[in-house]
């Protein structure tokens, strides 16, 4: 006879207690926050979804969404085409491929608000060395400071600098696990270069390439640390992403409950794309 | 008809493939066999163009193709692995090598109807590779090969990995796939028995040789070198040392028996002795025979035959008998073989007799 009892339950409590702690706790003082107004000294008023309403209505928020949105497209468009064309062309075997594999790491490696101060320098006008460049050497006009396109050229370029090595690694892992058999067929079929890439390497790339697009945009979409250091959300308004205003909000005029509303729906949002891609992206395999 | 003269292969001072000679024959197997690592696979790639030359010529049906790129030379190739565009339905599979060559698309339609019909591939025309059982996709494969009509199909140990029913199935079908097509086959295994089921020409392989080359049936009954013999043989061969002396052959363990004929007329000293493991009995079957009297090391029961490993000397032997024999292992047990089954070798591994 089988004996049932709620043991079970006991080895399920460790996990339960760090969750809690890591995620649970953060999210509902969030949630707490953003329903409540506070005046400090602790004391709190019910303000229902006041905030949320607020917030979805204010232009301010949908004028970063929109940049988000932007910017997020923007290094997607490049970074994984990019990235796909550089695994591609990255060597096969030999001495090189290490060399090409630690190359490609070595943004990855830096701390993020490095790459930040090390773009800012760089991009400096007269002190920077792209600066220098551009304005004195080729004589075009550019300066991050003044003008936002330029600080939307040197953003995006820093994150492309930063993360397409990310899809590089992840599309060359694919890459290398496709047996030479299937290139060997594809050469007696005498199949053309654009063949073998549409009809083999990228669906075989097709997996890594899922996990690489949504790892950059839940990234690229949360993005705070680098653009907060190069351009600190300027000049003006125009770089200031979903995170910078969120923490401008949050700490700079300390609203906390229309900065915990924002928060919740900066969540929503990412949660819901991330799961439209995925769900797009795996669309065939589940049929 | 495939002709390789003197194909040899190297990779920067590692000779992979020896200066080979071969004539391929069309409308009958050409089975390659040996041992993993042997070269089957390298001689393979070498005559379907995807590896360099290291020297020789290739002559596909009268044509000079050594120099000739491997799409234009028409051929197919089936691997060991299931290799089929992993997006692609099975329909689409079997078209591609059609698709590429530019061809109609009635003559396309047909020519996938009667491969997939030949290889029940019909009922799943419409999935795609991971939708399939390993079986059904290495018949999507040999079925893509079957539509292209190419002059040579190369099949390089196409069932390896398929599960014994399957195997046993497909290899039943293989032969009459082909028979009519008037294309060479060459077959690459590293199964004996399959060699002889396929019947046609086989050229046994080791060390990136060609060690025999010739009808299959007669390299069974008669190898010519010691090489051929093991590499031909499974069980593996008895392969024992004998000295032989006027005319009488002794073996280590002190049992000897006469030699008759051309065995008897050759020089005496030491040779290699080599008796298929079939032929070791463990009962008595002629006045002939020969006893053994060694300690048995391994039994196994293979449902219709046993087979022992006993060890008589410094030799371990092999005996391979229809039905069921209970030996005990370790214990001793008497053997017989007929001396008219054995090869004589010499030292060198050529054949002597």
């Amino acid at each position: 006879m089988k004996t049932e009892n709620q043991k079970a339950w006991l080895f399920v409590l460790p996990v339960l207690f760090l969750v809690a702690f890591n995620a649970l706790v953060p999210m509902m003082t969030v949630v707490n926050y953003s329903v409540q107004e506070t005046f400090g000294n602790n004391q709190f008023f019910w303000q229902g979804l006041d905030w949320f309403e607020q917030i979805l209505r204010s232009d301010r928020f949908h004028a970063a969404l929109g940049r988000q949105f932007l910017f997020t497209a923007t290094i997607l468009a490049i970074e994984v085409p990019l990235g796909i064309i550089i695994a591609l062309s990255m060597p096969r075997q030999g001495i090189w491929v290490s060399v090409c594999l630690v190359l490609m790491a070595l943004p990855m490696l830096i701390p993020w608000n490095v790459v930040g101060a090390m773009w800012n320098i760089f991009a400096l006008p007269k002190i920077g060395m792209l600066g220098y460049f551009m304005n004195d050497v080729l004589g075009v006009s550019y300066d991050m400071t003044q003008d936002p396109l330029a600080a939307w050229i040197t953003v995006v370029a820093m994150d492309v600098w930063h993360w397409t090595s990310l899809v590089v690694l992840l599309c060359y892992a694919g890459l290398m696990s496709i047996p030479d058999a299937y290139y060997q067929a594809a050469k007696i079929d005498g199949a053309s270069a654009w063949s073998v890439f549409r009809h083999i390497q990228l669906p075989k790339m097709k997996t890594v390439l899922t996990i690489a697009v949504l790892l950059r945009f839940m990234d690229s979409f949360n993005i705070y640390t680098e653009p907060f250091v190069l351009t600190g959300g300027g000049p003006g308004n125009s770089t200031t992403l979903l995170s910078i205003d969120l923490v401008k909000i949050a700490l700079g005029q300390f609203d906390l409950g229309p900065a915990a509303a924002m928060s919740l729906i900066y969540f929503a949002i990412t949660l819901l794309v991330s799961w439209v891609f995925y769900t797009l992206m795996t669309k065939d395999d589940r049929r | 008809m495939i002709e390789l003269k003197n194909v040899s292969k190297r990779v920067g001072k590692v000779v992979h493939i020896k200066p080979t000679t071969l004539r391929l024959e069309a409308g009958q197997f050409n089975v390659l066999l040996g041992a993993t690592g042997s070269g089957k696979t390298s001689l393979i790639k070498l005559i379907a163009g995807l590896d360099p030359l290291a020297s020789g010529r290739i002559i596909l049906d009268g044509q000079d193709v050594t120099r000739l790129n491997t799409q234009k030379r028409n051929i197919s190739l089936v691997h060991q692995f299931f290799v089929n565009y992993p997006h692609m339905t099975v329909f689409e599979n079997i078209a591609s090598p059609l698709r590429v060559a530019g061809m109609a698309k009635s003559e396309i339609e047909s020519r996938v109807e009667e491969a997939a019909g030949l290889l029940q591939l019909v009922p799943v025309l419409m999935r795609r590779p991971h939708e399939l059982s390993g079986g059904q996709q290495q018949r999507t494969a040999l079925a893509r090969a079957i539509a292209k009509e190419s002059r040579a199909v190369f099949l390089d140990e196409p069932l390896a990995n398929l599960d014994y029913k399957l195997r046993e199935e497909l290899r039943e079908q293989l032969p009459e796939l082909f028979s009519d097509r008037g294309c060479v086959v060459v077959y690459a295994t590293s199964e004996p028995e399959e060699a002889l089921l396929f019947g046609g020409n086989a050229a046994l392989m080791n060390d990136g040789h060609v060690t025999q080359f010739g009808p299959t049936a007669d390299i069974y009954r008669n190898p010519d070198n010691l090489t051929a013999a093991r590499i031909f043989s499974n069980p593996p061969i008895n392969a024992v040392g004998v000295v032989k002396k006027g005319a009488q052959a002794h073996l280590e363990c002190g049992a000897c028996w006469g030699l008759e004929g051309a065995a008897a007329r050759l020089p005496d000293g030491k040779y290699t002795m080599a008796v298929r493991a079939h032929r070791v009995l463990p009962m008595r079957t002629g006045n002939a025979d020969v006893a053994l009297n060694g300690r048995v090391i391994v039994t196994e029961l293979s449902g219709s035959e046993s087979s022992a490993h006993f060890q008589l000397g410094s030799n371990a032997w092999v005996s391979l008998a229809g039905g069921v024999h209970p030996y005990s292992v370790g214990e001793n047990h008497t053997f017989y073989m007929n001396p008219c089954h054995c090869r004589y070798f010499a030292p060198d591994g050529r054949r002597a007799v």
